[in-house]
């Protein structure tokens, strides 16, 4: 799959779709450079699913186009595009032996007997799972499953891969190791992939970029580090990690009134006395180092400790902030030093370049 | 989003491997329009036609209204259903209480014992039952002490369909009773409630569409049956003997058009009713719900056990006679065992050839059924595009069942015998008869191939397409294996119908394609009842090989293509 320099691997131009009188997905504009791995992020019924299953041509769109590797491919059934997918379900045909599934898509190219062999034991290679190609899916546990899937759906060397959900029917430590070994193995191989999750964890640890998705529309795109810091829209903000919001109003250009204080932000704008919303990250309000005279210290009281190990998740009132309540990270070593419980003061300082700051 | 919407429709090209999907589904919804639609217009223009095939409008069913004697068999038709109906439900009822509620002992037994209708044809009963209490009968003095006069007419009629109905009420009561949530019982008990009281508040509304179900097939099966009062309903007329008197008697196809929408009616409306009831019953039970498993209980489980041998011999009683007066030299005279009603059914009677061609039927039936069925269920269920085709076909595939036997061999003989029909050359073949039986029994076949399909995962086909194998062979690798039980039970379906099947068929035999269930009209026709009871019990044996014999495909076909679902 040779492409021009530039040119990206998949591009959707202004897909819609709509079921009836609902409309599921509104003018997506996408495009994907050759080898990177995308995640479709957003809560259940964003559309993403959807999406996926129009780039499968599983789903027909009701408006747009999608070139893939600059054929136009809108209209193409599946058999005729070129992509591997992994169903949530895995789909793995229940009667057929470990190597027969992954051999599946391979007896159909009239590829000789032992260059099928070859490769299918080459994928097996590749997903972990080279000791048992003789089992039924039943007899291996769900990440193995998963593992199969993944090989059957790469046996045919696409040049796209489409991930449904493939991890969320795994328990939770399972998950985290297939993760990683998902993205080794694209990054091997170098296969352009789409993931569709709700498991921000998963969309910021995996992928090259990420596509937050919210009731049909894309909210933003961008690498984890840009989603999660520079969210674009309070819906990212929200969505991606834990955050504060506070209630404010713009002072003046470049700097926000919340409470008593006020704070000098970048990305604050608009007419002065314009009511906002300051969206915060806990990371980004810390206890230390705080330095005598630093204007973006404030008092706050503790309401709560809820202990998650090494760090706690503690709850505070700020009394500068009108009383606004804000959520931090603090080391347990640092509660316990300072001898914090629920109802000590504490002085937090707020990393005012960190806020995002969006209409109210 | 309107200019959105104005843009022209995007479609997807059809791959031509889908392409061929979408001929074999236009094949069958073809075919269902031929052998099924056709002949059910055909019964609703003749209905408003003259005899000369004039229209006519509303004539004929203004001449069945000004005829006494008809309205007399719609009215006879309508009271001794709903006394069988009376009967059974409860009976029926209580039966499948014992087998689902209780912890009594030779549960499979008494099920299997229940089954034994089924393996017959409907009249085998009204045969039994004149060797019990006919004129001859072995227990006529105790009837008539009863102050029934005699048992041609409206008892024996009752009576037969009691036995022949009481499988199809049963199973449906069964299914309705063991759809129990335990955990409403337990909140129950802990409330204290008594058993009385758990009864009406919790057993009995779980089964009340199941209850409704029953009675409305009941109601449907006895009002529709025509060999049992044409066996045993002497002067005592019907709608379903009214039909055949007519069509085949007095050749007057209008007046029976009209009967035979009479006999629609109620089928149609049991259709309806029991597609919301179904509906309704599924959604009541979630998937968190936790079966309910009875506990035993000396007194309570004696006595639906003392029950439930009652019911089974009485049933066996039946089957019982008509096998003993099979085998009986002269009755009732000379009661010792002979082959005579045999050698005379078969050798005078050409039972020889008519046994054949059942089995030709039943073979055919099973073959060609099942393959349809399936590749129908399939295609609907599982391929994409065509998306026109597949409501209407939907509706044909479910429409068998609302239509009776009768009608539909009324249907076939005015749809087919037309020479304007570019299909009557089937006519009087063997061929006719097995798409008429095919499609009389297609729904119940339908509806096991789509549960069997339904719990396939969704993405298989999509998996398929992505690694551009054509559906066909995903269907032959993975779809048809993991199927065969469900074919094998669609089959085993189709063959024991096709043997004891009357209604539609007695429309449509020649001389050539006679069969064994038809032949045993005739013979009790002819006065031959032991020689009819002969033919009965040979169906039966028949039936009964056959479900052996599918039992062995079964275990066969389970050790085949079901190792996966065993092997750990």
């Amino acid at each position: 799959m040779s492409s021009p320099q530039g040119e990206p691997y998949l591009r959707l131009e202004g897909i819609g779709k709509n079921f009836g009188t609902f409309t599921a997905l509104r003018d997506i504009r996408l495009e994907v450079p050759k080898g990177e791995f995308v995640c479709f992020l957003g809560p259940s019924g964003c559309g993403k699913t959807t999406l996926l299953r129009i780039i499968a041509g599983l789903e027909v769109q009701s408006a747009g186009t999608i070139y893939q590797g600059q054929r136009d491919i809108s209209a193409l059934p599946p058999a005729q595009r070129d992509y591997g997918i992994v169903f949530q379900s895995y789909a793995l045909f229940p009667n057929l032996s470990i190597y027969n599934n992954v051999a599946y898509g391979l007896v159909n190219r009239r590829a000789g007997r032992d260059a099928i062999r070859t490769r299918v034991s080459e994928l097996l290679k590749l997903v972990g799972l080279s000791d048992s190609p003789a089992k039924y899916p039943s007899q291996l546990s769900g990440g193995q499953q998963q593992r199969i899937a993944l090989a059957r759906a790469l046996a045919t060397s696409p040049g796209l891969l489409l991930l449904d959900e493939p991890l969320s029917a795994l328990d939770a430590i399972v998950r985290v190791h297939l993760r990683q070994e998902i993205r080794s193995l694209q990054q091997r191989l170098g296969v352009t992939t789409i993931m569709v999750t709700h498991d921000q964890e998963e969309a910021l640890s995996m992928a090259d970029r990420i596509v937050v998705m919210n009731q049909g529309v894309i909210d933003q795109i961008g690498t984890p580090m840009q989603v999660y810091r520079e969210p674009a829209t309070p819906f990212v903000a929200d969505f991606v990690g834990k955050v504060n919001m506070l209630a404010g109003t713009v002072e003046s250009a470049g700097r926000i009134r919340v409470g008593s204080r006020n704070f000098a932000c970048a990305s604050c704008g608009g007419a002065p006395g314009r009511s906002v919303r300051a969206y915060l990250r806990p990371e980004d309000i810390v206890a230390r180092p705080i330095e005598a005279g630093d204007p973006n210290v404030i008092d706050a009281t503790i309401d709560k400790i809820e202990f998650l190990g090494s760090y706690c998740l503690v709850r505070v009132t700020a009394s500068d902030l009108q009383g606004q309540p804000l959520t931090v990270y603090l080391s347990l070593n640092y509660l316990s030093e300072m001898g914090l419980q629920s109802g000590s003061p504490l002085k937090l300082r707020i990393l005012a370049e960190r806020m995002r700051v969006f209409d109210a | 989003m309107p200019a959105i919407l104005a843009a022209a429709q995007i479609r997807l090209r059809v791959h031509w491997s889908d392409r061929v999907g979408h001929v074999v589904l236009a094949g069958i919804a073809l075919a269902l329009a031929a052998f099924l639609a056709g002949p059910l217009i055909a019964i609703l223009a003749q209905s408003v036609e003259g005899r000369r095939g004039e229209f006519v409008g509303l004539q004929n069913f203004i001449a069945y209204f000004e005829t006494p004697a008809l309205l007399d068999s719609l009215w006879n038709s309508i009271w001794t259903s709903l006394v069988a109906t009376a009967v059974v439900v409860p009976t029926a009822f209580a039966y499948a209480y014992a087998l689902t509620r209780s912890c009594m002992p030779w549960k499979s037994a008494f099920r299997t014992i229940t089954l034994i209708p089924l393996l017959a044809p409907s009249l085998m009963a009204a045969i039994s039952f004149i060797f019990w209490f006919g004129n001859q009968g072995v227990l006529k003095g105790w009837m008539q002490a009863f102050g029934i006069a005699q048992i041609y007419g409206a008892p024996g009629i009752i009576l037969s369909q009691i036995f022949s109905v009481f499988p199809h009420a049963l199973m449906i009561l069964i299914t309705a009773l063991s759809l129990a949530d335990a955990r409403l019982y337990e909140a129950a008990d802990a409330l204290g409630t008594r058993r009385a009281r758990k009864f009406f508040t919790i057993t009995l509304p779980g089964a009340k569409y199941g209850l409704a179900s029953a009675a409305m097939v009941t109601f449907t099966l006895v009002i529709t049956d025509f060999g049992i009062p044409k066996v045993i309903g002497g002067n005592f007329n019907v709608l379903a003997t009214d039909v055949f008197k007519l069509v085949i008697g007095q050749q007057d196809f209008p007046k029976g058009a009209v009967v035979a929408l009479f006999l629609l009616a109620p089928a149609l409306l049991t259709f309806a009713v029991d597609r919301i009831v179904q509906r309704k019953q599924t959604s009541m039970l979630t998937a968190r719900a936790v079966p309910y498993a009875p506990k035993p209980s000396r007194g309570y489980d004696t006595v639906m056990t003392a029950y439930c041998v009652v019911v089974s011999l009485l049933m066996l009683a039946v089957l019982g006679m008509a096998i003993f007066a099979s085998f009986v030299k002269f009755w009732p005279y000379d009661l010792g065992f002979s082959l005579r009603n045999y050698v005379y059914g078969i050798v005078d009677g050409g039972v020889d050839v008519a046994f054949f061609n059942s089995l030709k039927l039943a073979f055919g039936t099973a073959i060609a059924g099942t393959a349809i069925v399936f590749a129908g269920a399939y295609l609907i269920e599982k391929t994409r595009g065509a998306d026109w085709l597949r409501p209407p076909l939907q509706l044909l595939a479910l429409l068998p069942m609302a239509v009776p036997g009768l009608v539909l061999g009324l249907g076939y003989i005015f749809f087919f015998n037309s020479p304007q029909n570019p299909l009557n050359f089937l006519y009087h073949t063997m061929a006719i008869l097995v798409l008429c039986t095919v499609v009389h029994f297609y729904t119940t076949g339908h509806l096991t191939a789509v549960t069997a399909l339904k719990a396939l995962d969704a993405e298989f086909e999509s998996v398929s397409a992505s690694l551009k194998v054509p559906f066909w062979k995903t269907f032959w690798r993975v779809t048809l294996p993991i199927c065969t039980p469900a074919l094998v039970d669609i089959s085993r379906y189709f063959f024991i119908n096709a043997m004891t099947t009357i209604s539609a068929v007695v429309f449509l035999y020649s001389p050539d394609t006679k069969i064994v269930s038809v032949t045993i009209l005739n013979l009790d026709e002819a006065g031959e009842i032991g020689a009819a009871a002969a033919m009965a019990v040979l169906i039966a044996a028949a039936s009964l090989g056959a479900c052996l014999v599918y039992l062995g495909i079964g275990w066969f076909v389970d050790r085949r293509t079901q190792a996966w679902r065993t092997s750990k």
